[in-house]
């Protein structure tokens, strides 16, 4: 199987990028749970934030308010300058097209093969491109995510890693300016976790994307963050690299790195 | 009965009560978007195409297989009756204005009801518990367009069809049926059965299964789009699918005959 090439951990710096996405004050409840309690944060150009949190601290949830899946009860959420808090679907769908999402499973269409999955997006987004560029485009998201040889394969054919590699494949095919992971990592075993975590590295490189990475997985934050951000009950309680989180005094920050 | 359990068995038949004007709510917005949506552009005619193939030419051996027995079954269990009353000759103009009427038409929909709609229902219950519904929408896909409006459309459309060549299967059943005991060649059986069928017995017959057909879809679409995380819901959609279904097909028989009353 070829591999995609592995950045040996070298992370982009943002320190003097724009801040092109933006959460203020955002609530969320489902009934009397409160689960985003006031969320705020922001993401520069080019950064990987990874947002670490427990389960059901409402890390999955806050991925979600950002790509409209879920509407906020409460605060703003600016993309590209855009709060799509107020946006109707059609407008949504113009900031959409210009962030990727990746499923915990992947989320590929069951009754189509690799290729079909990675065609439909591509021809939705760009109804004119011709078939010779539907090709190449296709084969080069495989490449990049190391799996050419699958192309034909139904999705019940692929093992975990496998489908989020092709779940990654199909949304770097419409060129996203900005990637939100939701825990990639989970469900996959040690060597295949690192895989993805250096992929996603790979791909902020080559596709010069910025992503949102929602983790429980250390070993993931380490390799990938620029910075992290860790949720606890509705809102994030500390901020920093990962070497200055692992030195935090607080304690309940700290059993994150033990 | 002491006053408590009277509350408590009040407060249940109110919740009940309000899921199920809830959900004819919910059905009734979810059938408003599916006639927003069907009259933008940009139709997704393949997929259309697809559920075509998918929902109608697949039905064809299980539609077959039916309405050629009811065509038997009826023509066999009447004959007796008929021929008690000296009015054997009467056989086939009755089988096949019964099949044409009332019987082709709501069997097909309820064949079609038990294997589309709960196809569907599960379907798109496990693409949603999947999160591929999800996965269209973030791409900025329309997933009520591609999924519900081209499947709707399909039912909408097919099981018309569907009933139209049931017809002909049934009342070739009924033919087959009336030769057990009788001789009588396939032109004088169908030209007896035509005899006596008017306009007014097919016109109501074939307008009311476009309706089956919409609900078939209608609800099959609404349970797996409406289905819960969790694979237990999977199973949920596409039984309550069928259940809904065959229930709004009588209604709506009911509501069709009615109506066709006033003609005559």
């Amino acid at each position: 199987m070829t591999q995609a090439k592995p950045l040996k951990n070298k992370k982009t710096t943002t320190d003097s990028a724009e801040t092109i996405l933006e959460l203020k004050n955002v609530c969320k409840s489902f009934g009397d749970n409160d689960v985003l309690k006031g969320l705020n944060l922001s993401v520069k150009k080019g950064e990987n934030l990874v947002i670490l949190g427990r389960s059901g601290s409402g890390k999955s949830i806050a991925i979600k308010c950002l790509v409209g899946l879920i509407h906020v009860d409460e605060g703003e959420i600016k993309i590209f300058g855009t709060d799509i808090t107020e946006l109707r679907n059609d407008d949504l769908n113009d900031i959409r097209v210009r962030i990727g999402f990746l499923f915990q499973n992947g989320a590929l269409y069951d009754s189509m093969t690799v290729r079909q999955n990675l065609e439909f997006t591509l021809k939705h987004h760009s109804p004119n491109v011709s078939s010779a560029e539907v090709d190449e485009a296709i084969l080069e998201a495989l490449e990049s995510v190391g799996l050419e040889e699958a192309i034909d394969k139904m999705p019940s054919e692929l093992s975990g890693g496998m489908r989020k590699r092709i779940g990654l494949a199909r949304t770097i095919i419409i060129k996203p300016e900005i990637i939100l992971y939701d825990e990639p990592t989970t469900g996959l075993d040690a060597i295949t976790s690192r895989e993805i975590s250096e992929l996603i590295l790979y791909v902020q490189k080559k596709y010069k994307t910025t992503s949102i990475i929602i983790t429980h997985d250390m070993a993931c934050a380490k390799i990938t963050a620029n910075r992290i951000m860790i949720l606890k009950d509705g809102v994030i309680c500390a901020e920093g690299s990962y070497a200055e989180l692992e030195k935090s005094e607080d304690e309940w920050v700290r059993s994150f790195f033990i | 009965m002491n006053s408590s359990a009277k509350i408590i068995k009040v407060s249940i038949v109110k919740t009940y009560l309000k899921n199920i004007f809830e959900d004819i709510g919910k059905a009734t917005l979810f059938a408003t978007r599916f006639f927003k949506e069907v009259v933008k552009t940009s139709f997704e005619f393949k997929e259309f195409l697809w559920q075509c193939y998918a929902i109608g030419y697949k039905s064809l051996p299980i539609v077959s297989i039916t309405a050629f027995i009811m065509g038997l079954v009826l023509t066999i269990q009447s004959r007796p009756t008929m021929a008690k009353f000296g009015a054997e000759s009467w056989l086939p103009s009755m089988v096949g204005l019964s099949l044409i009427r009332e019987i082709v038409p709501v069997i097909t929909a309820l064949i079609c009801a038990g294997k589309i709609a709960s196809g569907i229902g599960a379907e798109l219950g496990s693409m949603k518990v999947t999160e591929q519904i999800d996965a269209m929408e973030v791409s900025a896909i329309n997933p009520y367009k591609y999924l519900v409006v081209t499947r709707i459309m399909a039912t909408t459309i097919m099981i018309p069809i569907l009933v139209i060549y049931a017809d002909f299967i049934g009342v070739f059943g009924g033919y087959i049926g009336y030769n057990i005991h009788e001789n009588m060649g396939f032109y004088r059986y169908f030209s007896n059965v035509l005899e006596h069928l008017e306009f007014l017995d097919i016109l109501p017959a074939i307008v009311k299964t476009f309706f089956f057909g919409f609900a078939i879809g209608l609800v099959g679409c609404y349970k797996g789009f409406n289905a819960e995380n969790g694979t237990e819901s999977v199973g949920k959609a596409a039984n309550t699918a069928v259940v809904t279904a065959s229930l709004s097909i009588f209604i709506l028989d009911m509501i069709a005959v009615q109506i066709t009353d006033l003609f005559y």
